[in-house]
């Protein structure tokens, strides 16, 4: 273990980083590693520009009248802060990033199925993106991330229908990332790597590809009958020249509601992953937690109307779309229950990306079940388009997706760049996340229901002490995410080296030195036993030391 | 600021029913979410690592378990939705006798007319233990009718009427919201509901009540002017159906269907006149898109619906 000497540090042999150095290398290259360090890239930038957004929205909030900016200012500052989080961050960021990077790993493959497919990709996102960028300059957009009808078809005073159009172009980087990855788990598994030995991430992430490519293409349609709507006047929404407004939250939220399930599955595969790893032990239920994100994926396609109970839908539609999702909410149920069963008996880390985990099985939970509240009618008459809402979905997409993304990123970092983080500021930044997001999030929950509409930047002076809390703790949050801002980069340069297996872990991905080379494996592997081949009895001698 | 609430006053026959459900629902989400968070805990403080505990596993999987907390979660949602959905039905079923008071939003205010022909702006008089059914139309994009004293809400939609209704149970000042996002002043977008004793409320409704003319007359008088009298006028040769008795009664159309007379059917019989077309009749009605207001549907509506107390109009009021 000689770190002080420069050579001996050096990072073994050529690997998929130091083979080619230009930027030209990196702009064409098909190495879906490569391909999932710009995704991490450039997700990055724009979860920075969207919290900045967010950072600035809170601030407003401070005070119950519009002082720090005026309203046009903020109602676009939260449809900004919107489609950057979900379209531009949240949907790419564990597919895009970690998928990418480790499906193949984890297959015992060389690459995806389609390497230029998986550039196209990402420059599609770059195009959509590059739209958003445009939409910024030119004064933004303020119609909400939700686009609704008739609003954005002649009230908005917004570039809608540039908007429109980085979210169409987005969308279509997400289906062929979902193609690509289904057809990679269909064909390219190595041999003996059985549907039923996968990895939980992997199914997780076929269940993803899934609604990709299938809720998608809608998204598409909707926002394309926006753009005609508005460009050509034709009625499609607009009920002055004979449309009508709610077909497009029908179309929209057909998309919109699986597409949490995009934001969410992933995630749930990363906590199974690092789960056992830290708790030395296979996964409880495997076969339960394999076909529940199925089961999410299919059932997800089925409850779009709970975001309409009070849009004037038909008594008997509400009550069908009520029960759907009652059910859909019993998968994630599953799954709580068996990553908590994991933990019995197992010889349990708390690693950072372990922490993360735990916070994601906290703060999943209340998003979970503070989502019955708004899937049961009666329930939801109330809290609808309340910051009860906004509050829920950040416990699940934040509070979940973002959690469990850093928990991945934390967990996989060292094969990503052979480097190990500093592990103690890391601990830091999972305490400080999880704290300030509860901080944060938590007083919206009294919010919603003490009544306060969402997207309402002057409010009531009642509200104004849940308020402060909720940006003091925003501030807390901020320090959290800025922390690994420092650590993970700082790591590049004077991490320890990670060795090919840091945390002992099991699966094809840590059977190949850190980071891998361009092909990833010398020879095919042959898989013979089943995922999560962890022993609880022993200790993990060294765990996370590096090399 | 002042000391911290945490949930909104209670004032509504519906927000009862509401209250008891939302607690029950609470209390059985914190149980799960102390079930969980407490296993959590415990095993990590019992398995971390080096503990010297029995780690014996009989068998990796338990499929009992995994039965048992699949099959009881399920059930109890489904009580749940039950439940709820039991008192949502509530939300539909308006009174008969509940008092009609038309509102529309429009970018970024409340005007509500009452049927003597009293108008506010962002200010709804109501009296207490009355039901009252709002008539809701906007004049632009969609709005969302909110009060959280009432536990209720309803989108608000272009071209047609939504209905909610509610009966207030303590008389003082609540909120009034627009909760869904309508453009530049949507958080502007608010007012206050008056709950008052109802003799109060009939002065109240009298007293301002200078100029304005009952909702009803003032619709009898559209209807002659803008000429529908000519086709809907009584007895046989009309060229149009009477409309007397035709609030509330079930419609034959041609092709079959039967359609309940609502408000937003006669406001699209008025509106869009060939989206509907009544059995028997040749669709020679022409639109009046573009000829009415908002208000003058309101009062055309009203008047229509006074002529279901055996044809004597402005009684309503
Ligand atoms: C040119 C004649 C004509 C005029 C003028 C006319 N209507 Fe009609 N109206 C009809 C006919 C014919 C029907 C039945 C066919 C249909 O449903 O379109 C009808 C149907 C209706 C209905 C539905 C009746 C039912 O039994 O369901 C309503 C309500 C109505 N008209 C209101 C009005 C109002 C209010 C006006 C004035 C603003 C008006 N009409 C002007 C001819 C007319
Ligand atoms: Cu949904
Ligand atoms: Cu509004």
């Amino acid at each position: 273990m000689s770190t002080q000497i420069a050579e001996a540090d050096a990072l073994p042999r050529p690997n998929y980083l130091n083979v080619k150095r230009s930027i030209l290398s990196w702009l064409l290259t098909t190495d879906h590693k490569r391909i999932g360090i710009l995704y991490l890239i450039s997700i990055t930038v724009f979860f920075l520009a969207g919290g900045l957004f967010a950072a600035l929205i809170r601030i407003e909030l401070l005070t119950p009248q519009a002082d720090l900016v005026e309203s046009d200012i903020y109602n676009r500052l939260f449809t900004l802060h919107g489609i950057i989080m979900i379209f531009f961050f949240l949907v790419p960021s564990i597919p895009a990033v970690l998928g990418n990077f480790l499906l193949p790993l984890m297959l015992g493959a060389k690459d995806l199925a389609f390497p230029r497919l998986n550039l196209l990709s990402w420059y599609l996102y770059w195009i959509g993106g590059v739209f958003a960028v445009v939409v910024l300059l030119q004064g933004g957009v303020d119609t909400g991330w939700t686009f609704y009808t008739p609003f954005s078809s002649f009230a908005s005073n917004g570039n809608v229908v540039l908007a429109a159009a980085g979210g169409f172009v987005a969308g279509f980087s997400s289906i062929l990332t979902g193609l690509n990855f289904i057809v990679t788990i269909h064909k390219m598994r190595a041999p003996g790597l059985t549907w039923f030995r996968l990895p939980l991430f992997v199914w997780a992430h076929y269940a993803t590809s899934l609604i990709q490519v299938l809720a998608t293409p809608v998204l598409g349609i909707s926002l394309v009958l926006i753009m005609v709507e508005r460009v050509w006047r034709v009625g499609i929404f607009d009920p002055t020249i004979g449309g009508d407004p709610v077909l497009f939250q029908h179309l929209f939220w057909f998309y919109s509601h699986p597409a949490v399930y995009i934001m969410i599955l992933p995630g749930m595969g990363v906590v199974s992953e690092v789960i056992t790893c830290f708790s030395r032990k296979r996964i409880f239920g495997y076969h339960m937690i394999a076909f529940s994100s199925l089961a999410i994926a299919i059932l997800g396609f089925l409850v779009w109307g709970h975001h309409m109970f009070v849009s004037t839908q038909a008594m008997y539609t509400g009550i069908v779309f009520s029960i759907l999702t009652m059910l859909v909410a019993i998968p994630s149920a599953i799954k709580v229950f068996n990553w908590t069963a994991t933990l019995y008996k197992g010889q349990i880390y708390f690693e950072a990306p372990m922490l993360f985990v735990f916070g994601f099985l906290g703060l999943f939970t209340i998003g979970g079940l503070t989502g019955l509240f708004l899937g049961l009618l009666a329930a939801d008459i109330h809290f609808h388009d309340t910051h009860f809402v906004v509050a829920h979905f950040h416990y699940v997409m934040v509070g979940g997706m973002v959690m469990a993304y850093l928990a991945g990123l934390h967990f996989w970092w060292p094969k990503m760049t052979g480097r190990m983080y500093n592990r103690q500021l890391a601990a830091l930044a999972a305490i400080l996340i999880f704290v300030g997001f509860n901080m944060t999030f938590f007083p919206q929950f009294i919010l919603g229901a003490l009544g306060m509409p969402r997207r309402y930047h002057v409010y009531n002076e009642e509200f104004q002490l849940l308020n402060v809390m909720s940006t003091a703790g925003a501030g807390v949050m901020g320090i959290g995410y800025l922390l690994p801002l420092i650590y993970m980069p700082l790591s590049l340069f004077v991490g320890k080296r990670a060795g090919a297996n840091p945390w002992l872990a099991k699966g094809l991905e840590w059977t190949v030195p850190s980071p891998p080379t361009t092909y990833n494996f010398d020879h095919t592997p042959v898989v013979t036993e089943e995922p999560y081949a962890y022993d609880n009895r022993l200790h993990a001698a060294g765990m996370g030391q590096g090399e | 600021m002042q000391n911290l609430p945490i949930y909104p006053e209670q004032a509504s026959t519906i927000a009862r029913d509401f209250d008891l459900f939302l607690f029950v629902l609470l209390g059985l989400s914190v149980f799960f979410l102390g079930l969980i968070v407490l296993l959590v805990v415990f095993f990590s403080i019992r398995y971390r690592a080096g503990s010297r505990v029995n780690r014996e596993l009989k068998s990796p999987d338990n499929y009992k378990l995994e039965i048992f907390w699949t099959v009881v979660p399920t059930l109890l949602v489904l009580l749940l939705f039950g439940w709820s959905t039991k008192i949502y039905f509530n939300y539909f079923r308006v009174p008969e006798n509940a008092q009609e008071i038309f509102v529309t939003g429009k970018q970024w205010m409340w005007k509500t007319q009452h049927l003597n022909g009293r108008r506010e702006i962002n200010e709804l008089h109501v009296p207490v233990n009355t039901p009252i059914k709002l008539t809701m139309t906007s004049e632009d994009v969609i709005h969302s009718l909110f009060v959280p004293e009432f536990r209720v809400k309803k989108d608000v939609l272009p071209g047609t009427y939504s209905t909610l209704w509610f009966e207030a149970t303590k008389t003082g000042v609540f909120n009034l919201f627009c909760a869904e996002y309508c453009g530049t002043e949507h958080a502007l977008m608010k007012g206050n509901v008056y709950v008052m004793e109802l003799p109060e409320y009939q002065r109240w409704l009298e007293e301002g009540n200078t100029g304005d003319i009952a909702m009803a007359s003032s619709g009898e008088h559209l209807f002659n002017r803008m000429g529908c009298v000519v086709c809907h006028r009584e007895g046989s040769g009309a060229r149009g159906p009477a409309l007397t008795g035709l609030f509330g009664s079930e419609v034959q159309l041609t092709g079959g269907e039967t359609t309940v007379a609502d408000e937003a059917y006669l406001r699209e019989s008025i509106m869009n006149p060939k989206a509907h077309v009544v059995a028997g009749y040749t669709p020679l009605m022409p639109t009046f898109e573009g000829q009415l207001s908002q208000d003058d549907i309101a009062q055309l509506i009203s008047y229509i619906k006074s002529l279901d107390d055996a044809g004597d109009p402005g009684s309503a009021s």
